[in-house]
C-alpha cells in the first residue's frame, strides 16, 4: 500500500485559557494561568478546591438552528467536544452541513459526508448531580437511605427519559457526526488522559488506508464537577496550592504534588493530503508516526521505570522512520503528581537516550490543569501550532524542574528551530499510553 | 504493503447460558433461554423485574487464587473479561507457548463502564440534598454531599469503573505490551473493538490482538437509564419469552450481561506456531447515521453503508454471504430498520440468506454483544448449522427475511456477516469466513 500521506488542517481547543486555538496560544504566551478556586460548585469540604473552568460556553453557538433543541441533552463534556468541533472545523476552513445550515458560508461542503470521519476520546462522564440527586432524594426510606423499591415504583420517574443519553460516552461523537453530518467511520476511545493520542493515532491510520478524507479527532471531558473532584480526592491525587491556583500545578517540578482538575478538550482536523491541497488549505504539519503500548505489571499506576511509555516512542519513532535526534521538541502530559510525572519522564529519557539532555520539552497543565480524555488533544493542538509557527510557549510552574526527571522544560517563550515533535500521554490509571510524531510541514 | 491476514485462533465466553463454547452453543442450537428473574438488585419495582444474568459467577475458577487476589477489586466487567481472556488465550494454545513478543500482542476491547455502585451514590446524593436549598425548590449542597460521599463511596470501586480498567487487567494479567484500545460506542462497540483490532493487524502495528468486549448493565442506574428512555421489553409475566427479536408483538430488548473475548493473529504468525485457525476476519465497514442521537436513520443509511463498506472491504457481493447475525435487539425500530437495511443491501439475495438474532436468548450483552455473536458466526461455520431466532411466532409485515425461526437450522455456511448498531447512530459490521488455506 502507498500510504497515503495525512496533515493537521485545523485545530479547535476549548481550554480554561481560551476558546479558540488562537487565543490559547495567546494566552500562553502571555504566561495566563486559568486556574482559580472553583467556582461552579462550593469547593470548601474538598481538600482541593481549584480547578481549570470553562467561562461562558454557550454550545448553541456552535449548532445548527435546528439543532438547538439536542443541546438540552447534552453533558458538559458533550458541550465542549461539540464547541471544539466547530472550532476545528472554522479554523480549517472546512465548509461543512453545520456551517452552512448556520447561514454563515454557501455550499458545497468540502468533503462528502461519506469521507468525513469522527474520532472523539472521552472519560467516564459524571451524571449531573444535582439532576440525579433531585430524583434520587425523592426515592429515601424511612431510615433517610435510598430505597430501591420507591425509586423503581416512582422516584425513577423523576428523571428525564433522555436521561441516559446525556451520559453515554459515545454522545460526543454521535452529536459531532449529526451536526456536521460526517458519516465515515465514527469511534469513542475511552482510555482515560491516552484517549486523544489513541484518537488521533486511530484516524492518521484511517484516512492513511483511505477508509477517509478528513477526521474530526481528539477528545474531551470535564472533571469540574463534584463527582470528578471526589474521584481524584479518593486517589489521592489532588494538589494542595488552595491559597495559589496559579502556582498549584507544577508539571515536573521538584515541588509538585498533585493534579488541579479542569475541563476542556481539542479536536483537530486531520486530512489527506492532497484532498488539503486541492482545497488550499493552511497546513500546520504532517502526521507521521504513531505508537502504542499498555503497561504490563500494574493497571493501577505508573509502572516507575517509564517502560510502556517508552515502547510506544519507539514505535511512533519507527513508524515515522524517524531517529530522536531528529526530533526538536517533546510535549508531555505532565499531569503534575509525584509519581506520574516522574515515570513519564523517565520513559522520553529511555526512548530519547542522549537527546533528551538537550530535547525542549513542554508541559501545558500549569497553565489549565488536567481535564482526562481531553487533555491530550489540547497538548496535540498546541505541539501543531508549535511546529506552525516554530515557537513554543513558556512552561508554566516548571522552572524548578526535578533534577530526577531530568527533562529540558521550556521556561521561557521560545522561537526555534522545530522540524518535528513527539506528544506523549498515559492514562493516569488503566495502563495505556500513545505517542505521535508530528513533522514540520515544508511545502 | 499488501493488507496482512487476520485469522481468529482462540475465543472464550461468560454468557447467561453458561462459560464453555460448547456447552452454551449447543444450549443455542437447541434455543434454550438464559432469562431470568433479576436477583443482582432488588428489581421488583421497576418496570422491567427480569434480564439475562451471568449465574454464579467466580473468578477463582478461571485465575486460581493468587492471581484473582491480585486483581481483587476489579469490576464485574472486568472479571467477566479476565475469565473470558484467560479462555481464549488458552483455546489458542497461547498458554505457555515460546516466542510470543508481548511487544507485538495488543488488546482492543469494547468494555464497558464498570457498574455504578448504586446504593451507595444514592445515600450519597440524598444526604447531600439540600430541601430549603435552590430558593426553596431544593438543590445539592456539594459541602453535605462531599462529607457523605467520603463516607459512602469507595476509592477501588470508582477507580475500577473506568471502562479502560478491563484492558488494563488483561494486559498485566498476560503481561501484554503491545497497543491497547477501549472503544465504547455503546452497543456497537465490541464489533468496533475487532474490526479496528484486525486493522492494527492488518497494516502491521501488532501480530497478535486480544479483542472482543465486556458488560454489565444489570444495576439500578442501568435499567433505570433503558427503562426511562422505553427500550427494555416490561414482559414480566412472560419473561422467558420476552426477548423476541423480529416479531410483530415484540417491545423492546432484554439487558443481559457477559464477556466475548477473541484471540485475533496476523495468518503467518499462526501459521509458524500450529495453531488451529478457526475462521478468518476479511471485512469491516463502520459508519456514522449522522442523523439523531434518538433515532435510526428511517432508510437504516448508515447500516446500510457499514454492511456495503465491509462486502468491499472483504472484496465479497452479498451473494457470498450465507448467514447474518443481525443486531436484532426486538426493539419496535431497530428490527424493522435493521431488515430494510439487509434488504436495501441485499437486494434479490435478501431473501435467500439467513438472519438470526442469538439475543433472544442470551438478551443484549449492550458492548459486549457483538463479540459474542461473531463467535456464534465462527461456529456457525465450523458445524455448518445456524442459531435460531427464538420467541418467533408472529411474522412483523415490515420484517421479510429468513429470521431462522425457533430452530436451529443445517446449512452450508462459508461466510458470515455480524451486524451491531448502536444508540446515536453508530453501525459496525464485520465479515467472517471458512480459510482459504
Amino acid at each position: 500500500m502507498s500510504a497515503r500521506r495525512v496533515v493537521v488542517t485545523g485545530v479547535g481547543l476549548i481550554t480554561p485559557i481560551g476558546q479558540n486555538s488562537n487565543d490559547v496560544w495567546e494566552a500562553l504566551q502571555a504566561r495566563r494561568c486559568g486556574l482559580r478556586r472553583i467556582t461552579a460548585f462550593d469547593p470548601s469540604r474538598f481538600r482541593s478546591q481549584i480547578g481549570g473552568e470553562v467561562d461562558n460556553l454557550k454550545v448553541v453557538n456552535y449548532v445548527p438552528k435546528s439543532y438547538r433543541k439536542s443541546t438540552k441533552v447534552m453533558a458538559r463534556d458533550i458541550e465542549i467536544a461539540v464547541a471544539a468541533a466547530y472550532d476545528a472545523v472554522t479554523d480549517a476552513k472546512l465548509v461543512t452541513r453545520c456551517l452552512i445550515d448556520r447561514g454563515q458560508v454557501e455550499g458545497p461542503v468540502s468533503v462528502e459526508s461519506t469521507r468525513l470521519s469522527v474520532n472523539i476520546g472521552a472519560g467516564l462522564i459524571c451524571a449531573d448531580l444535582n439532576e440525579l440527586a433531585s430524583a434520587l432524594q425523592t426515592a429515601a426510606g424511612a431510615n433517610g437511605q435510598f430505597d430501591l423499591r420507591k425509586w423503581g415504583e416512582e422516584g425513577m420517574n423523576n428523571l428525564t427519559p433522555l436521561w441516559l443519553l446525556k451520559f453515554l460516552p459515545n454522545m460526543l461523537s454521535c452529536h459531532v457526526t449529526i451536526v456536521h453530518d460526517a458519516q465515515a467511520p465514527s469511534n469513542t476511545i475511552t482510555c482515560g488522559e491516552a484517549s486523544s493520542h489513541l484518537a488521533v493515532g486511530e484516524a492518521f491510520r484511517t484516512i492513511a488506508r483511505g477508509e477517509a478524507d478528513v477526521c474530526l479527532c481528539g477528545g474531551a471531558e470535564s472533571k469540574l464537577n463534584p463527582m470528578g473532584l471526589m474521584r481524584q480526592q479518593m486517589l489521592g491525587r489532588t494538589a494542595s496550592r488552595n491559597d495559589a491556583p496559579e502556582a498549584a500545578c507544577r508539571p515536573f517540578a521538584v515541588d509538585r504534588d498533585g493534579v488541579v482538575i479542569s475541563e476542556g478538550g481539542g479536536l483537530l482536523v486531520l486530512e489527506e493530503l492532497t484532498h488539503a491541497q486541492a482545497r488550499g488549505a493552511r497546513i500546520y504539519c504532517e502526521v507521521t508516526g504513531f505508537g502504542a503500548s499498555t503497561n504490563a505489571k500494574d493497571w493501577r499506576a505508573p509502572e516507575p521505570d517509564g517502560a510502556p511509555l517508552a515502547l510506544a516512542i519507539r514505535k511512533a519513532l519507527a513508524d515515522a522512520g524517524m531517529t530522536a535526534d531528529q526530533l526538536g521538541m517533546a510535549g508531555t502530559l505532565g499531569v503534575g503528581t509525584v509519581e506520574h510525572d516522574l515515570a513519564e519522564a523517565r520513559g522520553l529519557r529511555a526512548a530519547l537516550e542522549k537527546v533528551a539532555d538537550r530535547l525542549p520539552v513542554q508541559a501545558t497543565k500549569g497553565a489549565f490543569g488536567n481535564n482526562g480524555a481531553g487533555s491530550g488533544a489540547i497538548d496535540l493542538g498546541i505541539v501543531a501550532m508549535c511546529l506552525d509557527r516554530q515557537a513554543m510557549p513558556p512552561s508554566l510552574n516548571t522552572e524548578n524542574t526535578d533534577p530526577a526527571c531530568g527533562l529540558r522544560l521550556v521556561h521561557e517563550a521560545t522561537e526555534s528551530d522545530l522540524p518535528a515533535a513527539v506528544s506523549v500521554a498515559s492514562a493516569m490509571g488503566g495502563g495505556q499510553h500513545a505517542a505521535l510524531i508530528l513533522k514540520r510541514w515544508e511545502g | 504493503m499488501a493488507p496482512r491476514r487476520v485469522v481468529i485462533t482462540g475465543m472464550g465466553w461468560i454468557t447467561p447460558l453458561g462459560d464453555e463454547i460448547e456447552s452454551v452453543w449447543q444450549k443455542l442450537l437447541k434455543g434454550e433461554c438464559g432469562v431470568g428473574p433479576t436477583t443482582l438488585f432488588d428489581a421488583s419495582t421497576f418496570p422491567t423485574t427480569f434480564s439475562a444474568e451471568v449465574k454464579d459467577f467466580d473468578l477463582r475458577r478461571y485465575l486460581g487464587d493468587d492471581e484473582t487476589d491480585r486483581h481483587t477489586g476489579a469490576s464485574r466487567n472486568s472479571q467477566f473479561a479476565l475469565a473470558a481472556a484467560q479462555k481464549a488465550w488458552n483455546d489458542a494454545g497461547l498458554d505457555g507457548a515460546d516466542g510470543i513478543d508481548r511487544t507485538r500482542v495488543g488488546i482492543y476491547l469494547g468494555g464497558g463502564e464498570g457498574p455504578i455502585d448504586a446504593i451507595n451514590f444514592a445515600n450519597a446524593a440524598i444526604l447531600g440534598w439540600d430541601h430549603a436549598g435552590g430558593n426553596g425548590s431544593g438543590d445539592l449542597d456539594t459541602v453535605r454531599w462531599a462529607e457523605a460521599a467520603e463516607q459512602w463511596l469507595s476509592a477501588v470501586k470508582e477507580f475500577e469503573q473506568d471502562p479502560n480498567m478491563a484492558a488494563g487487567h488483561i494486559a498485566t494479567f498476560f503481561g501484554i505490551q503491545g497497543p491497547a484500545f477501549n472503544t465504547l460506542t455503546a452497543c456497537a462497540a465490541s464489533t468496533q473493538a475487532m474490526g479496528e483490532a484486525s486493522n492494527l493487524i492488518r497494516y502491521g502495528d501488532a501480530d497478535v490482538m486480544i479483542s472482543g468486549g465486556t458488560h454489565s448493565m444489570i444495576h439500578p442506574f442501568g435499567v433505570t437509564g433503558f427503562n426511562r428512555l422505553t427500550a427494555l421489553s416490561t414482559r414480566n409475566d412472560d419473561f422467558m419469552a420476552a426477548s423476541r427479536p423480529f416479531d410483530q408483538t415484540r417491545d423492546g430488548f432484554v439487558l443481559g450481561e457477559g464477556a466475548g473475548i477473541l484471540i485475533l493473529e496476523e495468518y503467518e504468525h499462526a501459521c509458524r506456531r500450529g495453531a488451529r485457525i478457526l475462521a478468518e476476519i476479511v471485512g469491516y465497514g463502520s459508519t456514522a447515521d449522522a442523523f439523531r442521537i434518538t433515532d435510526i436513520h428511517d432508510c437504516g443509511r448508515g447500516a446500510t453503508a457499514a454492511m456495503r463498506l465491509a462486502l468491499k472491504n472483504a472484496g465479497l457481493t452479498p451473494s457470498d454471504v450465507q448467514y447474518i447475525s443481525a443486531h436484532g435487539t426486538g426493539t419496535e425500530e431497530n428490527d424493522k430498520i435493521e431488515s430494510l437495511a439487509i434488504e436495501t443491501v441485499f437486494g434479490e439475495n435478501a431473501s435467500k440468506v439467513a438472519v438470526s438474532s442469538i439475543k433472544s436468548m442470551l438478551g443484549h450483552l449492550i458492548a459486549a454483544a457483538g463479540a459474542v455473536e461473531l463467535i456464534t458466526c465462527v461456529l456457525a461455520i465450523r458445524d455448518g448449522i445456524l442459531p435460531p431466532t427464538i420467541n418467533y411466532k408472529n411474522p412483523d409485515p415490515r420484517c421479510r427475511l429468513d429470521y431462522v425461526p425457533n430452530k436451529a437450522r443445517p446449512a452450508e455456511v462459508v461466510t458470515c456477516l455480524s451486524n451491531s448498531l448502536g444508540f446515536g447512530g453508530q453501525n459496525d459490521s464485520i465479515i467472517v469466513t471458512r480459510v482459504k488455506e
